[in-house]
């Protein structure tokens, strides 16, 4: 069965530069686990591939059941030089969201 | 020494609400009230306007932030930190002694500490930006260079019993752990002391954008609901010599506190949560916790830090061109499909043009202008706003963008409608080092007699 990641989680994101982190935290450990294993950063990097132009690093922060994903070269060169309508790429959380991940029933 | 130091945020941002930082003056009982008002580009704007009027270049509402706390926190003893100085914290001491003095304030001691500007050391940055350029090449465009300050300077004009502390460029952490880190007389060269600097700088980094973590920035209809958001309060942290953080904010303000509005502002805008690099120490959040201690009470513990860097973090802003960009709706059967004929009539009209532009979009908002193609194959939204952008080196051209849309009325598809168009210079930043060596604080201290 699959199912949007923003059922199973929660997400901020943030920028430096043209690098983009988004922290992502499972609404419980069950969810934690699930995500541990089907939202890795290559998921999210092929998923996102038409944004972002470099590399995806999963940090796992298990005692806030929680990931910080980041996205290299996520921000069209940078939050200040960007002709993009969202130059600091804040709503990216919700496209990490978007993702559809298998959960077993 | 004060043995639970309470500290709260007045601003997150240059363009922050003013009422919650008038609530925490007058009733959160404060020994510290911080202003954090410096984005990465905001320094480089303000440098343009010094560049124009040598009497300004701090943040535009300097005057009206304090003249909404000055008078309590002058009443409450709270002493005030902030970075609204910006490219010109001697120019922004001098119109807080002004307000001070309109104000019928008196004994009121206000302190700059300027430093920041590095402009003229440019031979000694690191040959390369963070993304591998070479650095030189953005001189000669060079509008504003500004190494990221830690504690020190603040310290030095705390020892100097200043009430109100305007820096410029100062890492956001810095500004709130400076003072943990002067009243509880902690040691940043000393490794005993590593887990209450790292407390600290985690306290800070929670604290620093204000009401991100009293649920600002977080709601989610029915996923996660925020009381009273219109009436969201910032926060306040109590902080104990041991390195203890509670995360809390005044029980009559909108928003809460809790596990979820902390976890998502720990890591807001980190990258590797091991090595949180500031000026002051590199600090380590990846085993940091939370616990619920009470209603809109979170308890911080775990973080610790290792020595600081070496170097300094310099953001060099750049004239980059002119933005131009030019909007136009369309609604209706057939909406979408309008909207992108429009597009491509514009694009290919730029296209004949005689004059460059770089990174030229067609955005369709409402369907694909945030997150490129993503959530294309969704049906089709009732209306559709098109947005034609791009960059030149003149903003003669970059208007010629918005001319183009403009001319949709009268040459393009049916039924288009709120044509609105701008220019904009862009002002670009990269980011070097620079050896911490190179760089000095200089604190300046006036008084309201």
């Amino acid at each position: 069965m699959g199912i949007p990641v923003h059922e199973l989680a929660h997400a901020r994101a943030g920028d430096k530069g043209d690098t983009s982190n988004i922290g992502v935290f499972g609404y419980d450990d069950d969810s934690y686990q699930i995500l541990k294993k089907e939202l890795t950063a290559a998921r999210v990097e092929n998923e996102l591939e038409e944004i972002i132009e470099g590399s995806v690093t999963r940090y796992d922060l298990p005692q806030l059941n929680g990931f910080n994903f980041v996205l290299e070269g996520a921000l069209a060169g940078g939050v200040t030089t960007s002709v993009r309508v969202d130059t600091h790429g804040k709503s990216l959380s919700y496209a990490l969201l978007d993702i559809v991940v298998d959960v077993e029933k | 020494m004060t043995d639970h130091l309470t500290i709260g945020t007045g601003a997150g941002f240059a363009g922050d609400r003013i009422d919650p930082a008038t609530a925490l003056a007058d009733q959160a009982d404060l020994d510290y009230l911080v202003f954090e008002c410096l984005a990465e580009r905001t320094i480089a704007n303000a440098q343009r306007r010094k560049m124009d009027d040598p009497s300004t270049g701090y943040t535009p509402l300097l005057s009206r932030r304090m003249e909404a706390v000055l008078p309590s926190c002058v009443e409450n003893n709270t002493r005030i930190i902030t970075n609204m100085g910006a490219a010109n914290p001697e120019a922004a001491r001098k119109r807080v002694i002004d307000i001070a003095t309109e104000l019928g304030i008196s004994d009121l001691s206000v302190a700059s500490v300027a430093g920041s500007a590095v402009r003229d050391r440019f031979d000694h940055f690191e040959e390369q930006t963070f993304s591998g350029e070479s650095t030189t090449q953005y001189q000669e465009n060079c509008v504003s260079a500004n190494a990221y300050l830690g504690v020190q300077g603040i310290l030095d004009a705390l020892n100097d019993d200043a009430d109100v502390i305007i820096t410029g460029r100062v890492a956001d952490p810095s500004l709130f752990l400076a003072p943990m880190v002067y009243e509880h007389g902690w040691d940043l060269t000393n490794p005993t002391d590593a887990d209450q600097i790292g407390q600290g700088i985690a306290c800070a980094h929670l604290l620093e954008c204000a009401g991100q973590v009293t649920g600002g920035y977080f709601a989610d209809p029915d996923y996660k609901d925020v009381p009273n958001l219109e009436t969201l309060g910032f926060p306040i942290a109590e902080v104990t010599v041991d390195g203890d953080v509670t995360i809390m904010k005044l029980p009559n303000s909108g928003g809460k506190v809790t596990l979820r509005t902390c976890k998502e502002q720990i890591l807001y805008e980190v990258h590797d949560p091991s090595a949180y690099l500031t000026p002051d120490a590199i600090a380590d959040f990846s085993n940091v916790s939370f616990e619920q201690v009470g209603t809109d009470q979170v308890q911080v513990s775990g973080a610790t830090a290792d020595p600081k860097p070496e170097t300094l973090k310099v953001n060099i802003g750049y004239e980059d061109g002119v933005l131009g960009e030019g909007q136009i709706s369309y609604a209706g059967p057939n909406a979408e499909q309008r909207a992108r004929l429009a597009g491509d009539t514009v694009r290919k009209r730029l296209v004949a043009r005689d004059f460059p532009i770089d990174d030229l979009r067609v955005d369709i908002m409402g369907v694909d202008s945030l997150h490129e193609g993503r959530g294309r194959d969704q049906s089709s939204p009732y209306e559709v706003r098109l947005r034609v952008a791009g960059k030149c080196e003149t903003s003669t051209n970059a208007a010629e963008i918005g001319r183009e849309v403009q001319t949709l009325y009268t040459n393009g598809p049916a039924g288009g409608g709120g044509v609105t168009m701008r220019t904009k210079p862009v002002l670009g930043i990269v980011s070097t080092l620079i050896d911490r060596n190179h760089v000095h604080h200089d604190v300046c201290i006036e008084e309201v007699k």
